[in-house]
């Protein structure tokens, strides 16, 4: 330990071995661990399996469906939850704070009550399903429900990385916009919209990736119908059910696979814009 | 520290070495069950910890746990160390044999009747007053008519189901495999939700007020008249399936636990007068014809076929009808 490696000398902070040792050891054992015993079940399939697997119309529609969901859940979440945190943060009124401890409520409710719940609300027969009957409209037992429950889910995810950005903006920067000649509409979108943007993104995936990983809340408002309403990790219940231990394993290492490149999608694009904004 | 380290160990080792609990020793059962048994096996529980008590002194203690069949038997095959297991079909029991053996492969002529000391089977729940004059299977098939059951692919009881239904037009249509295959796709037609449970199908159809009729296990349908009163009544159809739920002594965590002997004496009270009483209670079939016929108007004789006689027992029907690729999937596409 005479000479230190370059890479290790870059900062003055002592204990990098030690700190990096604990993280790598924790990252191993909860994340990577379970993770790799997931590849080495996958691993058993054959090429044959693999190809069957990859190109039946029941498992592409159900990828097709958790995706598409939990994107279109995630823009949601972006939009309301901006308006959201921009509420709570911009405006004092009476019960704010209560509002604002509302927030966290699906962080801790099990998945299964909000799934009960929104079911209820949403069927034919709920107070809000019921409204909807006249036109026609079907909210649960069908994709639109699924994407409800992944919504309901992932809102918090969005206001609370939204919510401290906002706070530190300061007022003057959007008076001098102001000032300037800038209408509001202007102002929000070359000003607040490039300071926020990296945070409506974090907060974009973190709500994205967990409606991917949505069970509990969706299965009770799915409906659950082959092909239509079926979500991949239904799916993967259902391989269990067969005692296919390995085709189960296989859809998780594909979900995990497309999961991934879209957080790094997600991860390289918000980079670009922190470092390209002014 | 140490030392009550080291005392753990030689005790856990002395235990490990002294075997079988004598008499006397408390001792305690796992019973690793599925989901509509949870208040018969309570009562159960109780009963046979006072008869065993009081023929060899030993206190019992049982503990449950309930879920779907098929995530149960997952459990115990993964480690969930059950001295016996009381699941809904036995597909689920030999799926134990086939992954890890710790059950044994000649589980089913352990006990009496197929080791199903219980059955029951799949009536329809309707509406009050039966608007829709629902009476038998192929009332359902009629066009415009809601059929709620949950997923087979998920569920056991929804396998029972469709079994039931495919039994049912094999004898109509004297096995005419293409006339069964149209009246299943035509049912299959008529359901809008798939729950992943039967629970969850009888919440939509109770709650929910989704569908014109419930499939369900004959001990499901009466436990939603008394949860929900009067909104609902039983339909037996003119014929159905007689629903096995199986029992058997996980052999080799009974071994290592020393609890072979209280373990089939517990499955083996399920078959005694008191036993079969209590089942019949709960709206299972009792096998003693005495308690059958005490409990006769709850449970209405109708033609019940078994999975043996028009399946092939359950390794063949799993993997034909059930399995990726098996009738329901490709009904379902078709339907």
């Amino acid at each position: 330990m005479s000479k230190s490696p370059r890479w290790r000398a870059a900062s003055i902070l002592p204990g990098f071995g030690l700190t990096a040792g604990y993280a790598v050891t924790y990252l191993s054992l909860i994340v990577l661990l379970p993770l790799s015993v997931l590849l080495l079940k996958a691993a058993n399939l054959s090429f044959d399996q693999w190809l069957t697997l990859l190109s039946d119309k029941r498992v592409l529609a159900a990828l097709r469906l958790s995706f598409g969901g939990a994107l279109a859940a995630g823009f949601l979440d972006t939009v309301l939850g901006l308006l959201v945190a921009w509420v709570l943060v911009r405006y004092t009124f009476p019960g704010r704070k209560i509002a604002d401890a509302l927030v966290d409520l699906p962080f801790a409710l099990p998945t299964a009550v909000a799934g009960i719940a929104l079911t209820a609300l949403y069927a034919q027969n709920g107070w809000i399903g019921q409204l909807f009957v006249p036109f026609g409209i079907k909210i649960a037992f069908t994709p639109v429900g699924v994407v409800v429950a992944m919504t309901f889910i992932g809102l918090p995810f969005v206001i609370r990385t939204v919510e401290p950005i906002l706070q530190d903006l300061d007022l003057d920067v959007e008076e001098a916009a102001a000032s300037l000649g800038a209408s509001r509409l202007q102002t929000f979108i070359y000003v607040l919209l490039p300071s926020l943007a990296p945070a409506l993104m974090a907060g974009f995936s973190l709500a994205t990736a967990r409606a991917v990983g949505e069970y509990g809340s969706v299965i009770f408002i799915a409906g659950n119908m082959p092909g239509v309403s079926e979500i991949a990790p239904l799916l993967i219940i259902t391989k269990l059910e067969q005692y296919d231990y390995n085709g189960a394993a296989a859809i998780a290492v594909i979900m995990l696979a497309i999961s991934f490149s879209l957080l790094l999608g997600v991860n390289i694009l918000s980079r670009k814009t922190r470092s390209g904004a002014p | 520290m140490r030392t009550i380290i080291a005392a753990a160990a030689l005790s856990a080792l002395a235990l490990g070495v002294a075997g079988p609990a004598h008499a006397g020793d408390a001792v305690s059962l796992l019973n690793v069950s599925y989901d509509p048994t949870r208040e018969l096996y309570q009562q159960i529980n109780d009963a046979f910890a006072k008869d065993w008590k009081a023929k060899t002194g030993q206190a019992v203690t049982i503990n449950q746990s309930h879920g779907g069949s098929g995530k149960q038997a997952r459990s115990v095959i993964d480690g969930l160390e059950a001295d016996v297991v009381t699941l809904g079909l036995a597909g689920d029991i030999d799926a134990i044999v086939k992954n890890g053996g710790l059950v044994d492969a000649q589980w089913q002529s352990r006990f009496p009747d197929n080791s199903t000391p219980y059955t029951s089977t799949i009536v329809f729940l309707v509406r009050k007053g039966n608007p829709l004059h629902i009476r038998d299977w192929n009332d359902l098939v009629k066009p415009g008519i809601q059929v709620i059951t949950p997923n087979p692919k998920t569920s056991g009881g929804a396998r029972w189901n469709y079994l039931a239904a495919w039994g049912y037009a094999a004898d109509k249509f004297h096995n005419d495999q293409a006339k069964i295959e149209a009246f299943m796709i035509a049912l299959l037609h008529n359901i809008p939700v798939l729950d992943s449970g039967a629970r969850g199908s009888t919440t939509t159809f109770a709650q929910r007020g989704i569908g014109d009729v419930l499939l369900a296990w004959e001990n499901e349908a009466s436990l939603v008249i008394r949860e929900f009163g009067d909104g609902f009544e039983v339909v037996t159809p003119s014929e159905s399936i007689l629903a096995e739920p199986p029992v058997a002594v996980v052999d080799k965590v009974a071994d290592k636990h020393g609890t072979r002997k209280v373990a089939e004496a517990y499955l083996n009270f399920l078959y005694t007068p008191e036993g079969q009483e209590i089942e019949a209670k709960n709206h299972f079939r009792p096998r003693n014809p005495d308690v059958l016929k005490t409990y006769a108007k709850d449970f209405p004789q109708i033609p019940l076929f078994t999975i043996d006689q028009k399946f092939g027992g359950w390794s063949k029907a799993q993997p034909e009808h059930f399995n990726d690729g098996g009738t329901f999937d490709r009904l379902y596409a078709n339907r």
